[in-house]
């Protein structure tokens, strides 16, 4: 049953501290952002960061590290490329999933509020615990599967059409902004697959030279782990990277429903 | 090893309401309301069976501004509930995916419900002021 409400250990507490901006700052910007110390015996809280915008870039990853940098060493997150190809810096930016980034501060209005991603374990201020999430993804088992041998003298080759069929599901980079969006993810993530995991099954499932379509699909064929999906749609809505899992779900529901007849 | 369960991360609290989810929670509502409609009808129809007396409750309870409220609601979230499926349907089979389409379909779906119900009453209104 879907626990609609925090557990007592996980409240926000609303006092938090205030790092002010500096008197002579003209720009300023509010931060408001998730902060839980593993160390402290005390609930998560909100921190409030005056940040002085002629002296940072334009994107919030670039806001979060100058605090890291010259406000606040302690905040803790996850980033790597800063260019929206390793997923790393997933986190909730004024309501909703995103990568930090490439989510500019100038899109949000008013306050910048950061979360670290929805319902998920929090190890540190935005740093979530994804081991279940991944867990789902090598469930599917992301990988060629073949019965036939490979030829000896060349790849296994699969035209342009096919080609295009995984080329945009492919372009996941597994940053989990869809699965933690999906409110049915959300009461169910130890039974449903969640939006990512599923597009990356969809992935092989359609791939020419994958032998294994029958077994993943019957491996799908169950109430929890794609049925859970109710066509929501705030996965799509969530892809930083503008794929579609809504619709590679859909297309999964469909093989399996032709298979059926 | 943690010494202490993790904190949950902020969801429903945090999340900004997006036109899927809030079209999605409303097509659940309205299929909840609608299974309590049918009580009301059951309900109705045995009045109606009964006798005089009980149709005439019915009847009372009905017309009165509580009463037809709900019935208005009824109304919308029978037609609600009925051309959302519809678009259910159409998901199902492939289509409306994209973010044109199911924004477009979602706004399709609240208007026409709005005018369907609108529609009926109206109609009702003009059966009852017409009838002697």
């Amino acid at each position: 049953m879907a626990e609609f409400k925090l557990p007592a250990n996980s409240t926000v507490r609303k006092d938090g501290r205030l790092f002010k901006a500096p008197a002579e700052a003209k720009n300023v910007r509010v931060f408001r952002i998730y902060r839980y110390d593993p160390d402290s015996p005390e609930n998560p809280r909100m921190d409030t960061y005056e940040v002085d915008m002629d002296s940072c870039g334009p994107m919030v990853l670039d806001a979060l590290i100058k605090i890291k940098n010259e406000i606040d060493s302690t905040l803790t997150f996850r980033r790597s490329c800063r260019e929206g190809i390793c997923g790393s810096c997933a986190m909730n930016i004024d309501g909703r999933n995103g990568l930090a980034c490439i989510s500019a501060c100038a899109d949000v209005k008013n306050e910048v509020r950061i979360y670290p991603l929805p319902h998920l374990p929090v190890i540190k201020d935005l740093v979530p615990d994804l081991t279940a999430f991944y867990a789902q993804y090598a469930s599917i088992k992301p990988w060629l599967q073949t019965r036939t041998p490979a030829p000896p003298d060349a790849e296994r080759l699969q035209s342009k059409e096919d080609q295009l069929k995984v080329d945009r599901p492919s372009a996941c980079i597994l940053c989990a902004c869809c699965s933690t969006s999906c409110p049915s993810y959300w009461w169910n993530s130890d039974r449903y697959l969640g939006p990512a995991a599923l597009l990356a099954a969809y992935r092989w499932i359609v791939d020419s030279r994958d032998e294994a379509s029958g077994e993943r699909l019957d491996e799908l064929m169950d109430p929890f782990r794609l049925y859970r999906c109710h066509t929501i749609m705030n996965c799509t809505e969530a892809c930083p990277k503008d794929l579609n899992p809504a619709q590679a779900i859909g297309q999964i529901k469909q093989m399996l429903a032709h298979r059926e007849h | 090893m943690p010494v202490r369960p993790r904190p949950l991360s902020p969801h429903l609290q945090i999340y900004r309401w997006q036109m899927g989810s809030t079209l999605s929670i409303v097509h659940r509502f309205t299929g909840v309301g609608l299974a309590a409609g049918l009580l009301a009808l059951c309900y109705w129809l045995i009045a109606l069976a009964a006798d005089q007396s009980a149709y005439d409750c019915a009847t009372r309870l009905f017309s009165s501004v509580p009463g037809l409220l709900m019935l208005a609601a009824w109304t919308f979230a029978f037609f609600y509930h009925l051309l959302n499926g519809l678009r259910h349907l159409f998901w199902d089979a492939g289509r409306g995916y994209e973010r044109a389409q199911r924004n477009g379909s979602g706004w399709l779906v609240v208007a026409v419900s709005a005018a369907l119900s609108a529609a009926i009453w109206v109609l009702l209104w003009h059966a009852i002021r017409g009838a002697p």
